[in-house]
Protein backbone atom coordinates (compact mmCIF):
# COMPACT_ATOMS: atom_id res chain seq x y z
CA UNK A 1 0.00 0.00 0.00
CA UNK A 2 2.60 2.44 1.00
CA UNK A 3 4.86 1.46 -1.72
CA UNK A 4 1.42 2.24 -4.42
CA UNK A 5 1.58 5.74 -2.37
CA UNK A 6 5.08 6.42 -3.53
CA UNK A 7 4.44 5.65 -7.19
CA UNK A 8 1.58 8.08 -7.99
CA UNK A 9 3.01 10.80 -6.34
CA UNK A 10 5.81 9.98 -8.57
CA UNK A 11 4.28 9.77 -11.32
CA UNK A 12 2.63 13.15 -10.55
CA UNK A 13 5.60 14.74 -9.77
CA UNK A 14 7.15 13.79 -12.89
CA UNK A 15 4.14 14.81 -15.00
CA UNK A 16 3.91 18.28 -13.23
CA UNK A 17 7.82 18.87 -14.11
CA UNK A 18 7.87 17.31 -17.68
CA UNK A 19 4.89 19.75 -18.42
CA UNK A 20 6.32 22.47 -17.19
CA UNK A 21 9.53 21.74 -19.39
CA UNK A 22 7.39 21.61 -22.00
CA UNK A 23 5.98 25.73 -21.47
CA UNK A 24 9.23 26.55 -20.96
CA UNK A 25 11.17 24.86 -24.43
CA UNK A 26 7.77 25.76 -26.57
CA UNK A 27 8.33 29.17 -26.90
CA UNK A 28 12.09 28.50 -27.56
CA UNK A 29 11.19 25.65 -29.94
CA UNK A 30 8.31 27.91 -31.52
CA UNK A 31 11.06 31.08 -32.22
CA UNK A 32 13.44 28.60 -33.92
CA UNK A 33 11.12 26.45 -36.00
CA UNK A 34 9.46 30.29 -36.83
CA UNK A 35 12.82 31.23 -38.02
CA UNK A 36 12.84 28.75 -40.87
CA UNK A 37 9.39 29.49 -42.76
CA UNK A 38 8.52 31.87 -44.82
CA UNK A 39 6.38 34.75 -44.34
CA UNK A 40 3.79 33.84 -45.92
CA UNK A 41 3.88 30.05 -44.29
CA UNK A 42 4.13 31.90 -41.11
CA UNK A 43 0.96 34.09 -41.65
CA UNK A 44 -0.84 30.87 -42.80
CA UNK A 45 0.30 28.20 -40.42
CA UNK A 46 1.62 29.82 -37.37
CA UNK A 47 2.16 26.55 -35.33
CA UNK A 48 2.96 24.22 -37.45
CA UNK A 49 5.96 22.54 -38.48
CA UNK A 50 7.83 24.62 -41.55
CA UNK A 51 7.17 22.43 -44.02
CA UNK A 52 10.34 23.26 -46.18
CA UNK A 53 12.79 24.43 -44.11
CA UNK A 54 14.35 28.08 -45.49
CA UNK A 55 17.26 29.81 -44.29
CA UNK A 56 17.22 32.89 -46.22
CA UNK A 57 16.85 35.66 -42.89
CA UNK A 58 19.86 33.62 -41.72
CA UNK A 59 21.66 34.13 -44.71
CA UNK A 60 20.18 37.83 -45.02
CA UNK A 61 21.61 38.44 -41.71
CA UNK A 62 25.35 37.39 -42.22
CA UNK A 63 25.50 39.04 -45.32
CA UNK A 64 24.72 42.33 -43.91
CA UNK A 65 28.17 44.05 -43.19
CA UNK A 66 26.29 46.17 -40.36
CA UNK A 67 25.19 42.58 -38.43
CA UNK A 68 28.46 41.51 -38.43
CA UNK A 69 29.96 45.00 -37.37
CA UNK A 70 27.32 44.75 -34.31
CA UNK A 71 28.63 41.39 -33.17
CA UNK A 72 31.99 42.62 -33.47
CA UNK A 73 31.04 45.35 -31.23
CA UNK A 74 29.44 42.90 -28.92
CA UNK A 75 31.87 40.18 -28.54
CA UNK A 76 34.75 42.83 -28.26
CA UNK A 77 32.95 44.64 -25.53
CA UNK A 78 31.57 41.41 -23.68
CA UNK A 79 35.32 40.30 -23.66
CA UNK A 80 37.05 43.19 -22.48
CA UNK A 81 34.44 43.84 -19.63
CA UNK A 82 35.04 40.43 -18.30
CA UNK A 83 38.48 40.57 -18.83
CA UNK A 84 38.66 43.86 -16.99
CA UNK A 85 36.42 43.01 -14.15
CA UNK A 86 37.58 39.65 -13.24
CA UNK A 87 41.12 40.81 -13.27
CA UNK A 88 40.40 43.64 -10.73
CA UNK A 89 38.01 41.24 -8.60
CA UNK A 90 40.55 38.82 -8.09
CA UNK A 91 42.58 40.86 -6.23
CA UNK A 92 40.08 42.59 -4.49
CA UNK A 93 38.45 39.32 -3.45
CA UNK A 94 42.14 38.20 -2.28
CA UNK A 95 42.09 41.57 -0.32
CA UNK A 96 38.84 41.07 1.69
CA UNK A 97 39.36 37.23 2.31
CA UNK A 98 42.60 37.70 3.96
CA UNK A 99 42.70 40.50 5.94
CA UNK A 100 40.88 40.61 8.67
CA UNK A 101 38.96 43.92 11.24
CA UNK A 102 36.31 46.60 10.27
CA UNK A 103 37.41 48.08 7.13
CA UNK A 104 37.62 44.90 5.54
CA UNK A 105 34.03 43.81 6.52
CA UNK A 106 32.86 47.10 5.78
CA UNK A 107 34.08 47.04 2.11
CA UNK A 108 32.62 43.31 1.53
CA UNK A 109 29.37 45.12 1.95
CA UNK A 110 29.68 48.04 0.53
CA UNK A 111 30.72 45.89 -2.38
CA UNK A 112 28.31 43.04 -1.51
CA UNK A 113 25.37 45.84 -1.83
CA UNK A 114 26.15 46.12 -5.66
CA UNK A 115 24.97 43.02 -6.15
CA UNK A 116 21.36 43.97 -5.73
CA UNK A 117 21.78 47.64 -6.50
CA UNK A 118 20.30 48.60 -9.76
CA UNK A 119 22.89 50.77 -11.63
CA UNK A 120 20.35 52.45 -14.25
CA UNK A 121 19.29 54.63 -11.58
CA UNK A 122 22.72 56.06 -12.15
CA UNK A 123 22.18 56.28 -15.41
CA UNK A 124 21.15 60.06 -15.77
CA UNK A 125 24.75 61.13 -14.44
CA UNK A 126 26.30 58.33 -16.43
CA UNK A 127 25.00 60.19 -19.78
CA UNK A 128 26.17 63.23 -18.61
CA UNK A 129 29.51 62.36 -17.45
CA UNK A 130 30.42 60.35 -20.20
CA UNK A 131 29.15 63.36 -22.02
CA UNK A 132 31.19 66.01 -20.75
CA UNK A 133 34.09 63.33 -20.82
CA UNK A 134 33.22 63.29 -25.02
CA UNK A 135 32.95 59.36 -24.25
CA UNK A 136 29.45 59.33 -25.18
CA UNK A 137 29.01 56.80 -28.48
CA UNK A 138 32.38 55.36 -26.96
CA UNK A 139 32.25 50.85 -26.39
CA UNK A 140 34.63 51.98 -23.47
CA UNK A 141 31.71 53.83 -21.78
CA UNK A 142 30.16 50.72 -21.72
CA UNK A 143 33.07 48.49 -20.82
CA UNK A 144 33.35 50.90 -17.64
CA UNK A 145 30.09 50.31 -16.68
CA UNK A 146 29.84 46.72 -17.31
CA UNK A 147 33.24 46.38 -15.23
CA UNK A 148 31.93 48.08 -12.24
CA UNK A 149 28.34 46.15 -12.14
CA UNK A 150 29.82 42.77 -12.25
CA UNK A 151 32.69 43.49 -9.56
CA UNK A 152 30.22 43.01 -6.57
CA UNK A 153 29.13 39.34 -7.94
CA UNK A 154 32.64 38.27 -8.59
CA UNK A 155 33.94 40.04 -5.54
CA UNK A 156 31.04 37.83 -3.80
CA UNK A 157 31.89 34.23 -5.27
CA UNK A 158 35.25 34.65 -5.85
CA UNK A 159 35.93 35.55 -1.84
CA UNK A 160 33.96 32.43 -0.92
CA UNK A 161 36.42 30.16 -2.90
CA UNK A 162 39.28 32.13 -1.36
CA UNK A 163 38.20 31.86 2.04
CA UNK A 164 38.39 27.86 1.45
CA UNK A 165 42.33 28.02 0.57
CA UNK A 166 44.20 27.47 3.82
CA UNK A 167 45.89 30.75 4.63
CA UNK A 168 49.16 28.45 5.20
CA UNK A 169 49.61 28.02 1.60
CA UNK A 170 50.43 32.18 1.33
CA UNK A 171 52.41 31.84 4.43
CA UNK A 172 54.22 29.00 3.14
CA UNK A 173 54.92 30.78 -0.39
CA UNK A 174 56.12 33.95 1.27
CA UNK A 175 58.68 31.88 3.18
CA UNK A 176 59.81 30.90 -0.01
CA UNK A 177 60.00 34.19 -1.32
CA UNK A 178 57.19 34.73 -3.23
CA UNK A 179 55.23 37.92 -3.39
CA UNK A 180 51.84 38.83 -3.11
CA UNK A 181 51.29 39.15 -6.55
CA UNK A 182 53.37 35.71 -7.74
CA UNK A 183 50.86 34.07 -4.57
CA UNK A 184 47.98 35.38 -6.16
CA UNK A 185 48.72 34.68 -9.84
CA UNK A 186 50.47 31.54 -9.62
CA UNK A 187 49.60 30.26 -6.53
CA UNK A 188 45.45 31.17 -6.03
CA UNK A 189 44.21 31.74 -9.41
CA UNK A 190 44.95 28.03 -10.73
CA UNK A 191 42.83 27.04 -7.37
CA UNK A 192 40.24 29.18 -8.23
CA UNK A 193 39.46 28.14 -12.15
CA UNK A 194 35.80 26.68 -10.82
CA UNK A 195 35.26 29.54 -9.76
CA UNK A 196 36.59 32.03 -12.11
CA UNK A 197 34.06 29.96 -14.61
CA UNK A 198 31.05 29.67 -12.54
CA UNK A 199 31.66 34.31 -12.35
CA UNK A 200 32.64 34.48 -16.27
CA UNK A 201 29.31 32.43 -17.43
CA UNK A 202 27.20 34.55 -14.85
CA UNK A 203 28.38 37.67 -15.88
CA UNK A 204 28.47 36.93 -19.75
CA UNK A 205 24.35 37.24 -19.55
CA UNK A 206 23.61 40.81 -18.22
CA UNK A 207 26.31 41.94 -20.80
CA UNK A 208 25.87 40.30 -23.68
CA UNK A 209 22.29 40.85 -23.15
CA UNK A 210 22.24 44.62 -21.67
CA UNK A 211 19.89 47.21 -24.26
CA UNK A 212 19.57 49.86 -21.69
CA UNK A 213 22.88 51.47 -21.31
CA UNK A 214 23.07 51.01 -25.73
CA UNK A 215 20.43 52.95 -25.89
CA UNK A 216 21.15 55.34 -23.60
CA UNK A 217 24.68 55.93 -24.72
CA UNK A 218 25.26 54.88 -27.99
CA UNK A 219 23.65 56.83 -30.65
CA UNK A 220 26.68 56.41 -33.72
CA UNK A 221 25.12 53.70 -35.65
CA UNK A 222 28.42 51.94 -36.35
CA UNK A 223 29.03 51.80 -32.64
CA UNK A 224 25.67 49.84 -31.80
CA UNK A 225 25.76 46.47 -30.46
CA UNK A 226 24.16 43.51 -31.22
CA UNK A 227 21.36 43.44 -29.05
CA UNK A 228 20.34 47.29 -29.47
CA UNK A 229 20.53 46.30 -32.98
CA UNK A 230 18.19 43.16 -32.89
CA UNK A 231 16.16 45.64 -31.02
CA UNK A 232 15.55 48.15 -33.31
CA UNK A 233 15.50 45.56 -36.30
CA UNK A 234 12.17 44.18 -34.29
CA UNK A 235 10.38 47.71 -35.41
CA UNK A 236 11.94 48.19 -38.76
CA UNK A 237 10.44 45.32 -40.28
CA UNK A 238 7.92 44.20 -39.09
CA UNK A 239 6.50 42.64 -42.46
CA UNK A 240 9.84 40.30 -42.88
CA UNK A 241 8.88 37.75 -39.99
CA UNK A 242 11.14 35.49 -41.48
CA UNK A 243 14.25 38.05 -41.06
CA UNK A 244 12.78 39.22 -37.52
CA UNK A 245 12.64 35.67 -36.26
CA UNK A 246 16.22 34.80 -37.90
CA UNK A 247 17.47 37.41 -35.82
CA UNK A 248 15.96 36.95 -32.68
CA UNK A 249 16.63 33.10 -32.95
CA UNK A 250 20.43 33.77 -33.67
CA UNK A 251 20.57 36.51 -30.91
CA UNK A 252 19.31 33.66 -28.75
CA UNK A 253 21.54 30.55 -29.44
CA UNK A 254 24.39 32.90 -28.71
CA UNK A 255 23.23 32.85 -24.85
CA UNK A 256 21.99 29.35 -25.23
CA UNK A 257 25.52 28.25 -26.20
CA UNK A 258 27.17 29.41 -23.57
CA UNK A 259 24.79 28.42 -21.16
CA UNK A 260 24.93 25.28 -22.47
CA UNK A 261 28.67 24.89 -22.22
CA UNK A 262 28.82 26.02 -19.06
CA UNK A 263 25.49 25.37 -17.48
CA UNK A 264 27.24 22.13 -14.99
CA UNK A 265 29.37 24.95 -14.03
CA UNK A 266 27.00 27.42 -13.18
CA UNK A 267 24.12 25.24 -11.97
CA UNK A 268 26.75 23.49 -9.30
CA UNK A 269 27.81 27.16 -8.38
CA UNK A 270 24.44 28.35 -7.46
CA UNK A 271 23.35 25.38 -6.04
CA UNK A 272 26.16 23.81 -3.98
CA UNK A 273 26.80 26.48 -1.10
CA UNK A 274 28.78 28.73 -3.05
CA UNK A 275 26.35 31.44 -2.89
CA UNK A 276 26.88 30.49 1.10
CA UNK A 277 30.45 32.23 0.72
CA UNK B 1 55.91 41.95 5.79
CA UNK B 2 53.48 40.88 3.33
CA UNK B 3 50.38 41.51 4.74
CA UNK B 4 50.91 45.00 5.18
CA UNK B 5 48.64 47.90 4.90
CA UNK B 6 50.06 48.96 1.62
CA UNK B 7 48.86 45.48 0.02
CA UNK B 8 45.90 45.44 1.22
CA UNK B 9 44.96 48.77 -0.65
CA UNK B 10 46.91 48.00 -3.60
CA UNK B 11 45.11 45.27 -4.25
CA UNK B 12 41.63 46.95 -3.16
CA UNK B 13 41.85 50.04 -4.73
CA UNK B 14 41.46 49.51 -8.81
CA UNK B 15 38.35 47.75 -7.89
CA UNK B 16 37.03 50.40 -5.11
CA UNK B 17 37.85 53.00 -7.81
CA UNK B 18 35.86 51.52 -10.80
CA UNK B 19 33.09 50.37 -8.69
CA UNK B 20 32.69 53.89 -6.61
CA UNK B 21 33.43 56.15 -9.98
CA UNK B 22 31.19 54.24 -12.40
CA UNK B 23 28.37 52.97 -9.72
CA UNK B 24 27.87 54.60 -6.28
CA UNK B 25 28.80 57.85 -7.95
CA UNK B 26 26.11 57.64 -10.67
CA UNK B 27 23.51 56.98 -8.08
CA UNK B 28 24.37 59.21 -5.53
CA UNK B 29 24.94 62.35 -8.08
CA UNK B 30 21.90 61.16 -10.42
CA UNK B 31 19.67 62.34 -7.44
CA UNK B 32 21.57 65.48 -7.41
CA UNK B 33 20.08 66.45 -10.38
CA UNK B 34 16.90 66.13 -9.08
CA UNK B 35 17.16 69.77 -7.50
CA UNK B 36 17.42 71.06 -11.22
CA UNK B 37 15.93 72.32 -13.88
CA UNK B 38 17.66 70.76 -16.36
CA UNK B 39 16.26 69.56 -20.18
CA UNK B 40 19.40 67.79 -21.09
CA UNK B 41 21.23 70.33 -23.38
CA UNK B 42 22.12 74.14 -22.17
CA UNK B 43 22.93 75.26 -18.96
CA UNK B 44 21.25 73.60 -15.61
CA UNK B 45 18.99 76.15 -13.42
CA UNK B 46 19.22 75.25 -9.40
CA UNK B 47 15.44 75.31 -8.28
CA UNK B 48 15.41 73.81 -5.06
CA UNK B 49 12.11 71.07 -4.43
CA UNK B 50 10.83 72.89 -7.54
CA UNK B 51 10.32 68.84 -9.32
CA UNK B 52 9.54 67.48 -6.38
CA UNK B 53 6.21 70.08 -6.12
CA UNK B 54 6.20 69.22 -9.87
CA UNK B 55 6.04 65.63 -9.23
CA UNK B 56 3.46 65.16 -6.46
CA UNK B 57 1.32 67.75 -6.80
CA UNK B 58 0.51 68.77 -10.96
CA UNK B 59 -0.79 66.90 -13.51
CA UNK B 60 -0.50 64.64 -15.20
CA UNK B 61 2.70 63.87 -13.20
CA UNK B 62 0.98 63.08 -9.70
CA UNK B 63 -1.67 60.89 -11.94
CA UNK B 64 1.27 59.48 -14.37
CA UNK B 65 3.35 58.80 -10.80
CA UNK B 66 0.54 57.31 -8.76
CA UNK B 67 -0.40 55.08 -12.04
CA UNK B 68 3.08 53.97 -11.96
CA UNK B 69 3.06 53.04 -8.26
CA UNK B 70 0.31 50.95 -8.56
CA UNK B 71 1.24 49.28 -11.68
CA UNK B 72 4.51 48.03 -9.94
CA UNK B 73 2.83 46.92 -6.70
CA UNK B 74 0.20 44.58 -8.81
CA UNK B 75 3.37 43.08 -10.98
CA UNK B 76 5.42 42.90 -7.72
CA UNK B 77 2.13 40.82 -6.16
CA UNK B 78 1.49 38.59 -9.54
CA UNK B 79 5.18 37.81 -9.84
CA UNK B 80 5.36 36.56 -5.94
CA UNK B 81 2.55 34.67 -6.86
CA UNK B 82 3.48 32.99 -10.08
CA UNK B 83 6.60 33.22 -10.49
CA UNK B 84 8.19 32.68 -6.93
CA UNK B 85 5.35 30.31 -5.80
CA UNK B 86 6.06 28.49 -8.56
CA UNK B 87 9.49 28.15 -8.31
CA UNK B 88 9.09 27.00 -4.91
CA UNK B 89 6.74 23.85 -5.68
CA UNK B 90 9.41 23.34 -8.77
CA UNK B 91 12.01 23.17 -6.26
CA UNK B 92 10.64 20.56 -3.67
CA UNK B 93 9.56 18.61 -6.61
CA UNK B 94 13.48 18.30 -7.54
CA UNK B 95 14.24 17.88 -4.51
CA UNK B 96 13.20 14.43 -4.49
CA UNK B 97 15.99 13.22 -6.97
CA UNK B 98 14.24 11.29 -9.62
CA UNK B 99 16.49 10.23 -12.62
CA UNK B 100 16.64 13.12 -14.65
CA UNK B 101 16.16 16.04 -12.79
CA UNK B 102 19.31 17.61 -13.20
CA UNK B 103 18.74 17.94 -16.59
CA UNK B 104 15.23 19.63 -15.92
CA UNK B 105 16.98 21.92 -13.80
CA UNK B 106 18.97 23.20 -16.33
CA UNK B 107 16.25 23.55 -19.16
CA UNK B 108 14.42 25.34 -16.25
CA UNK B 109 16.91 27.98 -15.52
CA UNK B 110 17.54 28.15 -19.48
CA UNK B 111 15.28 31.38 -20.34
CA UNK B 112 17.11 33.43 -17.27
CA UNK B 113 19.75 33.60 -20.24
CA UNK B 114 18.19 34.83 -22.92
CA UNK B 115 17.76 38.25 -23.61
CA UNK B 116 14.47 40.05 -22.24
CA UNK B 117 13.98 42.09 -25.11
CA UNK B 118 13.56 38.93 -26.80
CA UNK B 119 11.70 37.07 -24.36
CA UNK B 120 9.19 40.37 -24.80
CA UNK B 121 9.42 39.88 -28.31
CA UNK B 122 8.90 36.02 -28.93
CA UNK B 123 6.00 36.54 -25.93
CA UNK B 124 4.29 39.50 -27.80
CA UNK B 125 4.25 37.62 -30.89
CA UNK B 126 2.62 34.56 -28.79
CA UNK B 127 0.20 37.14 -27.73
CA UNK B 128 -0.72 38.20 -31.23
CA UNK B 129 -4.20 38.48 -31.42
CA UNK B 130 -4.70 37.47 -35.17
CA UNK B 131 -1.98 34.42 -35.65
CA UNK B 132 -0.39 34.36 -32.43
CA UNK B 133 -0.21 30.94 -30.66
CA UNK B 134 -2.41 31.67 -27.36
CA UNK B 135 -5.12 32.33 -29.29
CA UNK B 136 -4.95 29.67 -31.68
CA UNK B 137 -4.46 26.96 -29.37
CA UNK B 138 -7.67 28.16 -26.93
CA UNK B 139 -9.37 28.18 -30.66
CA UNK B 140 -8.49 24.56 -30.80
CA UNK B 141 -9.32 22.91 -27.47
CA UNK B 142 -12.86 25.00 -27.90
CA UNK B 143 -11.99 28.24 -25.26
CA UNK B 144 -12.79 30.11 -28.64
CA UNK B 145 -14.65 32.46 -25.79
CA UNK B 146 -11.30 33.11 -23.52
CA UNK B 147 -9.32 34.44 -27.23
CA UNK B 148 -8.73 38.26 -26.78
CA UNK B 149 -6.26 40.93 -27.64
CA UNK B 150 -4.30 40.20 -24.57
CA UNK B 151 -1.33 43.22 -24.77
CA UNK B 152 -4.34 45.35 -25.84
CA UNK B 153 -6.69 45.23 -23.50
CA UNK B 154 -6.35 47.59 -20.72
CA UNK B 155 -7.51 44.66 -18.23
CA UNK B 156 -5.26 41.78 -19.21
CA UNK B 157 -1.63 43.37 -20.28
CA UNK B 158 -0.13 44.23 -16.83
CA UNK B 159 -0.49 40.62 -16.34
CA UNK B 160 0.25 38.98 -19.35
CA UNK B 161 3.50 40.84 -19.36
CA UNK B 162 3.93 39.52 -15.64
CA UNK B 163 3.48 35.95 -17.25
CA UNK B 164 5.90 36.60 -20.29
CA UNK B 165 8.56 38.16 -17.33
CA UNK B 166 7.81 35.01 -15.22
CA UNK B 167 8.31 32.41 -17.58
CA UNK B 168 11.67 33.69 -18.19
CA UNK B 169 12.76 34.26 -14.08
CA UNK B 170 11.28 31.76 -12.45
CA UNK B 171 14.77 29.61 -13.27
CA UNK B 172 16.86 31.83 -10.67
CA UNK B 173 14.47 31.85 -7.39
CA UNK B 174 13.82 28.19 -7.95
CA UNK B 175 17.75 27.60 -7.74
CA UNK B 176 17.89 29.51 -4.52
CA UNK B 177 14.66 27.07 -3.10
CA UNK B 178 17.51 24.35 -4.60
CA UNK B 179 20.17 25.87 -2.59
CA UNK B 180 18.01 26.32 0.61
CA UNK B 181 16.50 22.92 0.22
CA UNK B 182 20.17 20.92 0.16
CA UNK B 183 21.04 23.31 3.43
CA UNK B 184 18.27 21.66 5.64
CA UNK B 185 19.81 18.25 7.38
CA UNK B 186 17.53 15.46 7.21
CA UNK B 187 17.84 14.78 10.96
CA UNK B 188 15.32 17.09 11.31
CA UNK B 189 12.94 15.31 8.81
CA UNK B 190 13.52 12.06 10.72
CA UNK B 191 13.00 13.79 13.57
CA UNK B 192 9.84 14.84 11.67
CA UNK B 193 8.68 11.10 10.83
CA UNK B 194 9.73 9.46 14.41
CA UNK B 195 7.38 11.81 15.75
CA UNK B 196 4.91 10.18 13.58
CA UNK B 197 4.58 13.74 11.46
CA UNK B 198 2.92 13.28 7.74
CA UNK B 199 4.33 14.40 4.29
CA UNK B 200 2.57 18.12 5.00
CA UNK B 201 3.74 18.02 8.62
CA UNK B 202 7.37 18.07 7.02
CA UNK B 203 6.43 20.84 4.93
CA UNK B 204 4.69 22.47 7.41
CA UNK B 205 7.31 22.56 9.95
CA UNK B 206 10.47 21.55 8.82
CA UNK B 207 10.75 22.81 5.14
CA UNK B 208 9.01 26.33 5.22
CA UNK B 209 10.69 27.52 9.04
CA UNK B 210 13.96 26.79 7.42
CA UNK B 211 13.18 28.27 4.07
CA UNK B 212 12.31 31.77 5.77
CA UNK B 213 15.41 33.44 5.34
CA UNK B 214 15.59 32.16 1.38
CA UNK B 215 11.96 33.17 1.42
CA UNK B 216 12.76 36.92 2.22
CA UNK B 217 15.77 36.72 0.30
CA UNK B 218 13.72 35.96 -3.22
CA UNK B 219 10.99 38.80 -2.14
CA UNK B 220 13.20 41.41 -2.02
CA UNK B 221 15.35 40.59 -5.00
CA UNK B 222 11.80 40.43 -6.97
CA UNK B 223 10.79 43.68 -5.43
CA UNK B 224 14.13 44.97 -6.45
CA UNK B 225 13.79 44.06 -10.07
CA UNK B 226 9.97 44.50 -10.48
CA UNK B 227 10.27 48.32 -9.42
CA UNK B 228 13.83 48.83 -11.69
CA UNK B 229 12.07 46.91 -14.57
CA UNK B 230 11.61 48.55 -17.82
CA UNK B 231 13.13 46.74 -20.98
CA UNK B 232 10.39 43.90 -20.68
CA UNK B 233 7.64 46.41 -20.99
CA UNK B 234 9.36 48.59 -23.32
CA UNK B 235 9.49 45.88 -25.61
CA UNK B 236 5.80 44.40 -25.43
CA UNK B 237 4.30 48.26 -25.40
CA UNK B 238 6.93 50.42 -26.15
CA UNK B 239 7.79 53.55 -24.17
CA UNK B 240 4.05 54.53 -23.80
CA UNK B 241 3.33 51.88 -21.96
CA UNK B 242 0.16 51.15 -23.28
CA UNK B 243 -3.04 50.71 -23.76
CA UNK B 244 -3.42 54.14 -22.28
CA UNK B 245 -0.44 53.55 -19.55
CA UNK B 246 -1.80 50.37 -18.76
CA UNK B 247 1.66 48.99 -18.20
CA UNK B 248 3.23 52.13 -17.26
CA UNK B 249 5.81 51.28 -14.43
CA UNK B 250 8.62 53.57 -12.69
CA UNK B 251 11.13 52.68 -14.95
CA UNK B 252 9.20 53.66 -18.24
CA UNK B 253 7.98 56.92 -16.63
CA UNK B 254 11.52 57.51 -15.65
CA UNK B 255 12.55 56.85 -19.53
CA UNK B 256 9.77 58.98 -20.94
CA UNK B 257 10.32 61.71 -19.03
CA UNK B 258 14.19 61.64 -18.53
CA UNK B 259 14.48 61.29 -22.48
CA UNK B 260 11.08 62.56 -24.50
CA UNK B 261 8.71 60.43 -25.36
CA UNK B 262 7.59 59.54 -29.29
CA UNK B 263 4.27 61.74 -28.71
CA UNK B 264 6.58 64.78 -28.54
CA UNK B 265 6.82 65.54 -24.70
CA UNK B 266 10.15 67.05 -24.54
CA UNK B 267 12.50 65.34 -22.41
CA UNK B 268 13.01 66.77 -18.76
CA UNK B 269 16.05 65.11 -16.97
CA UNK B 270 15.64 67.47 -13.86
CA UNK B 271 11.84 66.06 -13.35
CA UNK B 272 13.60 62.56 -14.16
CA UNK B 273 16.16 62.82 -11.44
CA UNK B 274 13.12 63.23 -9.15
CA UNK B 275 11.29 60.39 -10.51
CA UNK B 276 14.90 57.99 -10.30
CA UNK B 277 15.12 59.49 -6.41
CA UNK B 278 11.57 58.07 -5.81
CA UNK B 279 12.57 54.73 -7.44
CA UNK B 280 15.68 54.90 -4.95
CA UNK B 281 14.45 55.47 -1.76
CA UNK B 282 11.81 52.08 -2.76
CA UNK B 283 14.45 50.44 -3.62
CA UNK B 284 16.92 51.66 -0.98
CA UNK B 285 14.74 49.70 1.18
CA UNK B 286 15.07 46.38 -0.34
CA UNK B 287 18.49 46.55 -0.24
CA UNK B 288 19.00 47.31 3.27
CA UNK B 289 16.38 44.83 3.86
CA UNK B 290 18.34 42.26 2.15
CA UNK B 291 21.96 43.17 3.28
CA UNK B 292 20.52 42.68 6.84
CA UNK B 293 19.32 39.17 5.73
CA UNK B 294 23.10 38.60 4.41
CA UNK B 295 24.80 39.81 7.75
CA UNK B 296 22.12 37.55 9.23
CA UNK B 297 23.48 34.17 7.54
CA UNK B 298 26.85 34.91 8.08
CA UNK B 299 26.79 35.22 11.40
CA UNK B 300 24.19 32.11 11.64
CA UNK B 301 26.53 30.11 9.62
CA UNK B 302 29.19 31.01 12.24
CA UNK B 303 32.01 31.95 9.25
Amino acid sequence: MAKKKISVSKILITTFLVLHALYVIYPLILMFMTSMKSTMDIMKNPLSFPKKPIFTGFVKIFRDANFLLYLKNSVFVTLVALFASLTVSIFLSYALARYKGKTVNRLYFLFLAGMIIPIRLGVLFLNLMFNKLGMLDSLFSLILIYTAMTIPFSMYILTGYIRMIPAEMDEAAFIDGCSNLQVVGRMVVPLLKPAIATVAIYNFIPIWNDVYFPLILIFDPSKKTFMQHVTMFFGQYQTDWNLVFSALTFATLVSLVFYAIGSKQLVQGLTAGALKG
Amino acid sequence: MKRSKRAFWLFVLPSLIIYVLFMLLPLVASLGLSFFEWSGYGAKKFVWFRNYVKLFTEAPNNVRLGNALKNNLYFFIITMVIQNLLALMLAIFLQRGFRGFKALRTIFFAPSTVSVIIVGFLWTLIYNPIWGPLNNILGAIGLDKLQMAWLGSKTTALTAIAVANAWQYTGIPMMLFVAGLNSIPNELYEACSVDGGSEWHKFRYVTIPSLKSVLLIVATMTFVGNFSSFEIIYAMEGTLAGPNYATDVLGTLFYRTTFGARTGSPPDMGLGATIATVMSVLIGVGVLFWLRLYVKEDSSEGK
